[in-house]
């Protein structure tokens, strides 16, 4: 490379490209003089500067004392001292070290800009690109190797090489296949209640139950206006721990309103409502969201991560935001103890989208339900067009 | 590089590093070194190396700093750290959560923020060094674009530019969401509805992804070797590749007195610039631990652990997604089924094309500017935003675009805080963020244009002194200067309308596309004043000088119009 930097100085004039703006207007001033500091000529100020500097280090290293002081003599955590509001060690030890650095930084700066000698230079430039000497010595030593390899006179060993180099792509990506099973392959084998996005773990008869607590509910309990946040009793029976559990939540979680039924205008929802009682997946059609903002008056829920808005009078359906789908609705019936239970599971796939997803719209989805569970739910209580 | 290698060690070797007298410890310790490595080579190479200073030239460092600052921190970090979505129950020393189930990782986080001294620093320093990190990368990314230092030869370092940008965006993401906290955990599973979106292979990549279903207890010990291991090692060669693309190109510098695109005019790296880079080092540092010390940010204890039934209102990513997160809000909830598939157009399209195509878009400015204008040369010298000014107002436009997604992004808030409807706030947006590019365009090119001209006014009639003159007749002007030669010289460093080649036109006569494009570059653009302009204005001005020399008196003191006119602007004014 040094001796290639010779030739490119020597080569540089050739290189138009770098006589760019040569329509100069005005003659150019050239470089100025150089002015010298106060701390270059007078020994005074270069001693003020120099006590300046070393102040700046001074209260440096006194900070980074004061950082080990702090360490051993503030107690740390949510009980620890309080300072002004301020968690005492956190604000102790990030002003001490924030010093400390700021301190040493300011010096050298100091130094730098007051006693560092600050003559300007020039540098020339080269172009880019190497000279035409040196590309064709590149050139030529290139075609030696090639020639030397017989990299090109036996292009079938050196296919072969590629392809062979290519297929070690193969194996790293191969074993990528064991990152995780398939939506498919889990559904297909259930290792877990619910598994598989088409599936949860509300099934006919399991009991709608508080979040968090747990406790079953009655129709009677819920005022009209109220909103519940609500799980599958599976959740609180302690069959799922760890990430089963974590996956049942993510997929079950549910929203129960109780509203008048006389304002609940679709004939799905009323169907799988309980006096006034509607049920909804919590989870946000658009990208899965826990969806809980509810406006009581108008029976619609807004999703607080994109504000989709749904009416949960009307089947869930989307009245503003970016959601492309309803929410599902989860039907409703009563069990022989007089407490809530689901008649089904969700009849379609809550949450997300995906491009495997057989979407249809309510009325489809009803019949499709009412053909394979009706008979079952009537023992819930259900019965078409009323309860 | 070996033959001027031995040679300098050489030397090095007898005269240099090992002098007749008694060798320094300093000297001795080099020479050592040098004798193994052929350090003095690289040495000479780097210690006299020029950079030109200007403020907007430490953007960049900033960044570089920033990401120091995240090594140093998020090292430490990684020995409290526990990426482990294993459920224990909390018993550390934060009351309102002990007793409660959560991922280890969450506990983890706990712990270094209440049990571990100055864990909560470490935290909050990485955290704001992240937001610093970022918006250090955006801001140098506007100065470079805005003064032309994209252009040739260094279109590749922007490239590597823009590929920092996207990585430390990923790097954010991953990271925030290790703590498993119920913000975090939500924008995970926000992402992992992006992913599910995507058509075809969507549910393979997140089931993939999480080892199975959403949220599964895999996610967060593979986004944790991402973070610290796979998107570090790239970002670490990324900027090594930079900074040595910077240095072999030499730094650009502004247009002035000795400046030309044949040199670079500075202070040498060794000692000037070894020193203020790493006073600036400690600055930066300095500055994040202050921030720390100071601003609590990402308290996940205000959180709690992540549930997949619950959510916050106000749930927003860091500021860098935001951008995104607003095109998901704003976007019509369109989706299309057809044989038994789901497409998802209102997730696809916000969040996983147009981010990738803005990026696209950005990577390619410099080779799409360099299309539509032909200049095929090398520049060095840089150029003011508004010499450039289709350039200046395109990217106005850009920012324009990002900032309106962006505030969608914070819909919600400003609903709140400024009680507004925030469904009218996503149609007004919906609008502007196709409208409002074109009008910032426009704004923008015209500002550039007016800028031009008062540039051509400053270099032909002198700048606006403030003095008015009353005649004898009783007529006013305004008294002008001539601007310092310096600035003058600066001012007409510039290139004199197009410079590429014309495009040849098309076989029934017409212009090419591009050749339309070129005449849209250019349309309006001011050329500086020919050399006949300014010597008649010259001439104009002594005339005008001697004219009011005539009158009795004396018009103004000190700077008259006279031969003298560049020493008129060097005396103090205020005699």
């Amino acid at each position: 490379m040094s001796s290639d930097l010779s030739e490119i100085e020597k080569h540089d004039d050739s290189h138009p490209e770098l006589n760019a703006h040569t329509d100069a207007l005005l003659p150019d001033p050239g470089m100025h003089e150089h002015h010298w500091r106060p701390t270059d000529v007078d020994p005074k100020a270069e001693k003020r500067a120099e006590r300046q500097v070393s102040l700046f280090f001074g209260l440096s290293a006194l900070c980074s004392v004061l950082f080990v002081v702090a360490y051993f003599a503030v107690e740390p955590g949510y009980d620890g001292d309080v300072w002004a509001g301020y968690g005492a060690s956190n604000l102790a030890l990030g002003s001490t070290l924030g010093f400390a650095l700021l301190f040493l930084g300011i010096g050298v700066i100091q130094w730098a800009r007051k006693l560092v000698v600050d003559i300007e230079h020039s540098e020339d430039r080269h172009p880019a690109a190497s000279s035409p000497a040196t590309r064709e010595v590149a050139i030529a030593e290139l075609k030696a190797a090639l020639n030397e390899s017989g990299m090109a006179r036996r292009p079938f060993i050196r296919n072969a090489m590629i392809g062979s180099a290519a297929l070690l792509g193969l194996p790293a990506i191969v074993m990528l296949k064991d990152l995780g099973q398939t939506n498919a392959q889990i559904t297909a084998e259930q290792p877990y209640p619910g598994a598989g996005l088409e599936h949860t773990v509300w099934d006919a008869g399991v009991r709608v139950v508080r979040d968090v607590v747990g406790t079953p509910i009655r129709p009677g309990d819920l005022e009209i206006g109220d909103l519940v946040n609500a799980e599958p009793a599976t959740i609180f029976d302690g069959s799922l721990h760890g990430a089963p559990l974590q996956i049942a939540k993510s997929k079950a979680a549910t929203i129960l309103l109780r509203m008048d039924p006389n304002d609940i205008d679709n004939d799905v929802t009323r169907n799988w409502s309980v006096d006034g009682i509607v049920a909804y997946s919590k989870i946000c059609t658009h990208v899965g969201c826990p969806i809980s903002l509810n406006e009581r008056t108008t029976h619609h829920l807004l999703c607080p991560c994109h504000q989709s808005t749904f009416d949960l009078a009307d089947h869930g359906k989307v009245i503003f935001g970016p959601a492309g789908r309803h929410l599902p609705q989860l039907p409703l019936g009563v069990d022989a103890d007089g407490f809530l239970v689901a008649l089904s599971d969700y009849p379609e796939p809550v949450g997300v989208s995906y491009w495997e997803r057989n979407t249809h719209d309510i009325d489809t989805i009803f019949d499709d339900w009412s053909k394979n569970h009706a008979a079952d739910a009537e023992q819930y209580g259900y019965k078409e067009g009323g309860q | 590089m070996s033959t001027d290698t031995s040679k300098v060690a050489a030397s090095n070797g007898t005269d240099a590093a090992a002098p007749a007298g008694k060798p320094t410890k300093a000297g001795a310790a080099a020479n050592w070194a040098d004798e193994r490595l052929g350090i003095g080579g690289l040495s000479k190479f780097l210690s006299r190396k020029i950079f030109p200073d200007h403020w907007s030239f430490m953007l960049g460092e900033i960044a570089l700093w920033s990401f120091v600052v995240l090594l140093v921190t998020g090292t430490f970090l990684t020995l409290w750290f526990k990426p482990s979505m294993a459920e224990i129950t909390y018993q550390g020393s934060y009351a309102p959560l002990r007793g409660i189930d959560m991922s280890e990782a969450m506990a983890s986080t706990l712990d270094i923020s209440f049990d571990v001294r100055g864990g909560l620093l470490l935290r909050q320093v990485h955290h704001w060094a992240a937001m610093l990190f970022i918006a250090s990368m955006m801001i140098h990314m506007m100065r470079v674009f805005f003064t032309g230092a994209h252009r040739k030869p260094r279109e590749i370092n922007w490239v590597i530019g823009a590929t920092l940008l996207l990585l430390g965006t990923l790097e954010g993401f991953t990271g925030y969401s290790l703590p498993d906290d119920l913000l975090s955990g939500t924008g995970i599973r926000a992402a992992d509805g992006f992913m599910m979106a995507i058509p075809i292979v969507g549910t393979y990549l997140s089931f993939f992804l999480f080892g199975g279903e959403f949220p599964g207890d895999d996610i967060i010990p593979r986004l944790f070797t991402i973070h610290v291991l796979l998107i570090p090692a790239i970002l670490l060669a990324l900027i090594g590749a930079h900074l040595i693309l910077l240095i072999y190109h030499k730094h650009t510098q502004w247009p002035g007195p000795g400046r030309t695109e044949k040199n670079v005019v500075g202070y040498p790296m060794v000692p000037n610039y070894i020193s203020k880079m790493t006073g600036f080092f400690f600055i930066t540092f300095g500055v994040t631990a202050l921030l720390g010390a100071f601003f609590s940010l990402n308290p996940v204890w205000k959180f709690g652990p992540y549930d997949p039934t619950k959510v916050t209102a106000g749930s927003q990513p860091d500021w860098y997604m935001g951008w995104p997160d607003g095109a998901l809000r704003i976007m019509p909830g369109w989706e299309s089924h057809f044989w038994g598939s789901t497409w998802s157009w209102n997730i696809f399209f916000p969040v996983i094309v147009l981010p990738m195509l803005a990026w696209m878009v950005v990577l390619m400015l410099p080779f799409i500017e360099a299309w539509i204008t032909g200049d095929k040369r090398e520049h060095h010298l840089l150029q003011r935003p508004r010499n450039a000014p289709t350039r200046t107002a395109t990217f106005v436009a850009l920012m324009t675009f990002y900032a309106g997604f962006w505030a969608a992004g914070g819909n919600d808030i400003i609903a709140i805080k400024f009680d507004l409807s925030i469904n009218q706030i996503t149609y007004f947006l919906r609008a502007f963020v196709f409208l409002g590019p074109i009008v910032a365009f426009m704004i923008t090119r015209r500002w550039c244009i007016s800028l031009q001209r008062k540039d051509n006014e400053k270099l032909l009639h002198g700048y606006e002194t403030g003095t008015v003159i009353r005649t004898p007749e009783g007529a006013y002007h305004e008294k002008h200067l001539p601007v310092h030669e310096d600035e003058a010289y600066a001012m007409t460093v510039r290139d004199r309308g197009r410079v590429g080649e014309e495009p040849e036109l098309k076989k029934n006569g017409k212009p090419t596309f591009r050749a339309k494009l070129r005449a849209f570059y250019y349309d309006h653009d001011v050329d500086k004043p020919t050399t006949e302009e300014l010597s008649e204005a010259h001439r104009h001005a002594e005339h005008e000088a001697h004219e009011l020399a005539a009158h009795e008196g004396h018009v103004v003191d000190g700077h008259d119009f006279d031969d003298h006119r560049h020493s008129a602007v060097e005396e103090p004014l205020s005699h």
